[in-house]
């Protein structure tokens, strides 16, 4: 059920140490909300992202619990602070067991 | 006729839950949260929305008008720079938005928006 899914992620190459940086992620996925029918009037399975976390350097900057009440293709915008160069990894929970994941560095200066 | 597999989300997912489980049935008091949210949304299916609580250690959303209350559940790490997020949620019809913010002292704050639903968001 979880074909096509594509994490896309927007973060700034460069920041001074201990900025505050925007940070906007996005990932394709139908989000099932469980709650339609099919032309036979059978509910449609749940099938969602349930969770995404995103880690600077191993230290978490936000975590959320996704409802079937999020939009198809969630979508989040948080800011992060960088305290010095490094990566930071995204991570999405798909209901089937799935995880994806992205990576991101940024240089700090 | 096609069999629906049984799912294995429900005890594995974790979930936002009810508003009397995060707050332990006490009452927000109002205090330093902004949920931005549109006053009229043509598309009950993405509706973009803000919540801020400066200081907060978990922000709720909860949209009541919707068949499941629950909408997202942010929890902020140490490398979080604001309290804050966007996102864009679905709303079943016009119906009150609400968010619910734990502070560090273990109290509790809400904001909430009434929002003009012209197409439904659920589907049915």
């Amino acid at each position: 059920m979880a074909e096509g899914v594509k994490p896309r992620v927007k973060v700034p190459k460069s920041a001074s140490a201990g900025e505050a940086v925007t940070i906007k992620t996005l990932i394709s996925h139908q989000m099932e909300s469980g709650q339609r029918k099919d032309s036979d009037g059978n509910v449609i399975p749940r099938s969602i992202i349930n969770r995404f976390t995103c880690d600077f350097n191993g230290q978490n900057v936000i975590d959320v619990v996704l409802a079937p009440a999020i939009s198809t293709n969630p979508y989040f915008e948080f800011d992060a602070t960088v305290p010095e160069s490094g990566e930071f990894t995204f991570t999405w929970y798909d209901d089937d067991g799935s995880t994806y994941t992205d990576t991101q560095s940024i240089e700090v200066s | 006729a096609m069999v629906l597999p049984i799912r294995a989300f429900a005890q594995d997912a974790p979930m936002v839950g009810e508003l009397a489980e995060f707050t332990g049935g006490a009452e927000p008091g109002t205090g330093d949260i902004t949920l931005t949210a549109p006053e009229i949304a043509e598309n009950g299916n993405t509706v973009p929305i803000e919540v801020s609580a400066p200081g907060a250690a978990e922000i709720r959303v909860y949209a009541l008008g919707n068949p499941v209350p629950g909408v997202a559940a942010f929890t902020f790490g140490p490398l979080a720079a604001s309290q804050a997020a966007s996102t864009r949620i679905r709303l079943a019809t016009t119906q009150e938005v609400l968010a619910v913010a734990k502070l560090q002292d273990g109290s509790f704050i809400a904001d909430r928006k009434e929002v003009k639903v012209t197409i439904g968001g659920c589907g049915g």
